[in-house]
């Protein structure tokens, strides 16, 4: 049965580990739901979407903002607020620790990047939420870069748009996150006063009290497929009525489903979708001024 | 009389009174002298111990099996109540309750979410968890109060929103965030109090007014100090620590300025003498809301946004001229 010419000579692996070669960092990507390996080159240009079974890789402002404004140019605004650690909070690390920390690693001063550029040649804001930065939650400088956004949009007659991608709010800021919820919300009356639009893009995780202020009071709501929208996550949810949840729960497309979202929209159609909706809002009806 | 762990001297006191009573009546022994001072001991002890409470014992006290409910209130407070029921869409939540009322026999809308009294009625209320048809109910309540200009008080007392499948579905984080955004722009006059727990989304759903108040042994939260202890410390066993690190009473919510009163409480909390509460609370409203009449519906709306925008702290380093960054404490 055993041809003895691919018969391996000698058992088990031989290699030790200082001469084992090592794969460069970051060359590759194994995609997490199909586990396709692609070129890092390829997923960038593939605007990190898996090429075979459309997984939306978690991406950060630095992403969304090459995919959405023209030719990459934007200008940051209101880098100048940063968090600080008013509290004093110290759980199993002090709170100032973990945003010097996620500060060194993630080269972002907080959760929320804001960036004005043009999109297809218009005036556009994005408030963008980064995961990568203490899980993407929401705090004061989350809440104040978005109010921030707001008033620069009315000053500026500009349309916002919220990306959000958040584990919800940020424990180590207590009430003050709790209380950005409500802030974020009185400054979008403000908004909607203003009669300027403003799109809510959830992508994978949006939760928590992210949900349940800025991200669901979109004049139109959107997702990114597959993506985990709730206010409760899935673990609680189960522990709370210790059944099985069903699948595809608190996706995108159940969300769809239910009535929460005016659409989903592929990440490669993304720019041109929100140039059409953004058109109907801010073109001038004739005949008139 | 239900003792709380912290309570035991109390306990112990009112203990050694019962079995002199007893005595008393068995040997017809006068002990009123013995008595009488067992009572002074009670109140110095009482007073000690609610002098020093702890956050963690606050929290203990807001789930006092005792403590007055919404419906409670409601009743002593108000006259000609009538509880009206569902959010017109999929059904009635038993765990917010609200209706018309008067109060000093000037007509008000009260919502307020609302906890069992017994075993039965703590699973009909659910805890105090509501659903989306709750916060939705609510804000129906709170539109038509404001339709018909009727001033809007909102009672909290809730362990959090419900995170049940069907809470999900109907969209519970949409239902709270709609109301935040409506209640900003109410145009009537908006005040909320805390009259138990606060927890998180859920208190905040019906918590955004004019006037904010927590009553003396509530607290209110991003998080409740036990969820908090299992997420950060990874265990259930630092919920002392973590509603000491949550800054979740009275005195540090007024004191960041995300409450705007305190309402005080009878030594040994509200179930102790819950009339009075009740009285206290009454005079509360009362003031508040001829307080805020005196204000223009646009100036309040105006000031409740400027109340809210001004929360949160952070850094704000200004680049000056010669480009040396200057660092200014933001407001907090």
């Amino acid at each position: 049965m055993s041809s003895t010419w691919f018969r391996r000579s000698k058992k088990g692996i031989l290699t030790t580990t200082e001469e084992k070669k090592e794969t460069p960092d970051g060359l590759w990507h194994k995609c997490p739901q199909c586990k396709t390996t692609a070129t890092v080159k390829e997923l960038h240009d593939n605007l990190y979407i898996c090429h075979k079974c459309n997984y939306h890789n978690r991406i950060n402002a630095k992403e969304y903002f090459e995919i959405l404004f023209d030719n990459n140019e934007y200008k940051l605004l209101f880098e100048n607020i940063v968090p600080k650690d008013f509290l004093g909070f110290v759980d199993m690390k002090p709170y100032g620790a973990r945003i010097e920390e996620a500060q060194k690693s993630t080269g972002l001063k907080d959760a929320m990047t804001v960036g004005h550029g043009k999109m297809n040649e218009k005036d556009f804001v994005v408030a963008c939420m980064n995961f990568n930065f203490i899980g993407g939650s929401m705090g004061s400088v989350v809440g104040e870069k978005i109010s921030r956004a707001i008033d620069y949009c009315i000053k500026n007659k500009l349309p916002l748009m919220v990306i959000s991608k958040s584990g919800g709010a940020r424990m180590m800021e207590s009430a003050f996150s709790l209380m950005q919820m409500a802030k974020t919300a009185a400054k979008l009356t403000q908004l909607a006063k203003a009669q300027l639009p403003y799109i809510s893009l959830m992508t994978d995780p949006t939760t928590g009290g992210v949900t349940a202020s800025y991200a669901m009071l979109g004049d139109i709501n959107i997702a990114e497929p597959n993506a985990l929208i709730c206010f409760a996550g899935p673990r609680v949810i189960k522990e709370t009525i210790k059944k099985d949840l069903p699948a595809g729960f608190q996706r995108s497309e159940f969300l769809l489903e239910h009535g929460f979202l005016d659409f989903i929209a592929d990440r490669k159609i993304l720019k041109q979708k929100l140039t059409t909706v953004l058109e109907w809002y801010m073109i001038e009806p004739a005949g008139t001024h | 009389m239900q003792f709380l762990d912290f309570e035991k001297p109390l306990e112990d006191l009112y203990t050694q009174i019962h079995k002199l009573k007893e005595m008393s009546a068995k040997n017809k022994v006068d002990v009123s002298n013995s008595v009488r001072e067992l009572d002074a001991s009670i109140e110095k002890t009482r007073s000690q111990i609610y002098d020093n409470l702890t956050p963690w014992q606050r929290v203990q006290l807001s789930r006092h099996p005792d403590r007055p409910y919404t419906l409670y209130y409601i009743e002593k407070i108000f006259t000609n109540f009538t509880e009206l029921y569902g959010d017109r869409q999929v059904k009635d939540d038993k765990a917010m309750v609200g209706g018309m009322a008067l109060l000093n026999g000037e007509p008000v809308m009260v919502v307020g979410h609302q906890k069992g009294i017994n075993t039965k009625m703590r699973q009909l209320r659910n805890f105090g968890m509501a659903n989306p048809e709750g916060y939705r109910k609510a804000l129906r309540l709170m539109k038509m109060a404001e339709k018909f200009n009727r001033p809007i008080i909102t009672l909290i007392d809730t362990p959090g929103a419900f995170p049940g499948l069907e809470a999900e579905e109907r969209g519970q984080a949409e239902a709270i965030a709609r109301n935040l955004f409506e209640m900003v722009n109410m145009k009537v006059p908006v005040i909320c109090v805390i009259i138990g727990e606060g927890a998180s989304g859920g208190a905040l759903g019906i918590g955004v007014g004019d006037r904010v108040a927590m009553m003396e042994n509530t607290w209110y939260s991003v998080i409740s100090p036990e969820s908090c202890s299992s997420i950060l410390w990874r265990s259930w066993n630092f919920k002392e620590k973590a509603a000491e690190q949550l800054k979740l009473t009275y005195k540090d919510m007024s004191s960041f300025g995300l409450v705007d009163d305190i309402i005080p409480e009878p030594v040994g909390g509200a179930h102790s003498d819950p009339e009075k509460t009740a009285e206290t609370l009454k005079t509360y409203l009362t003031n508040a809301i001829s307080a805020l009449k005196m204000i223009s519906p646009d100036d309040r709306i105006t000031q409740r946004i400027e109340k809210l925008s001004k929360m949160g702290f952070y850094d704000e380093t200004v680049t000056a001229d010669n480009g040396t960054p200057a660092q200014i404490d933001a407001i907090t």
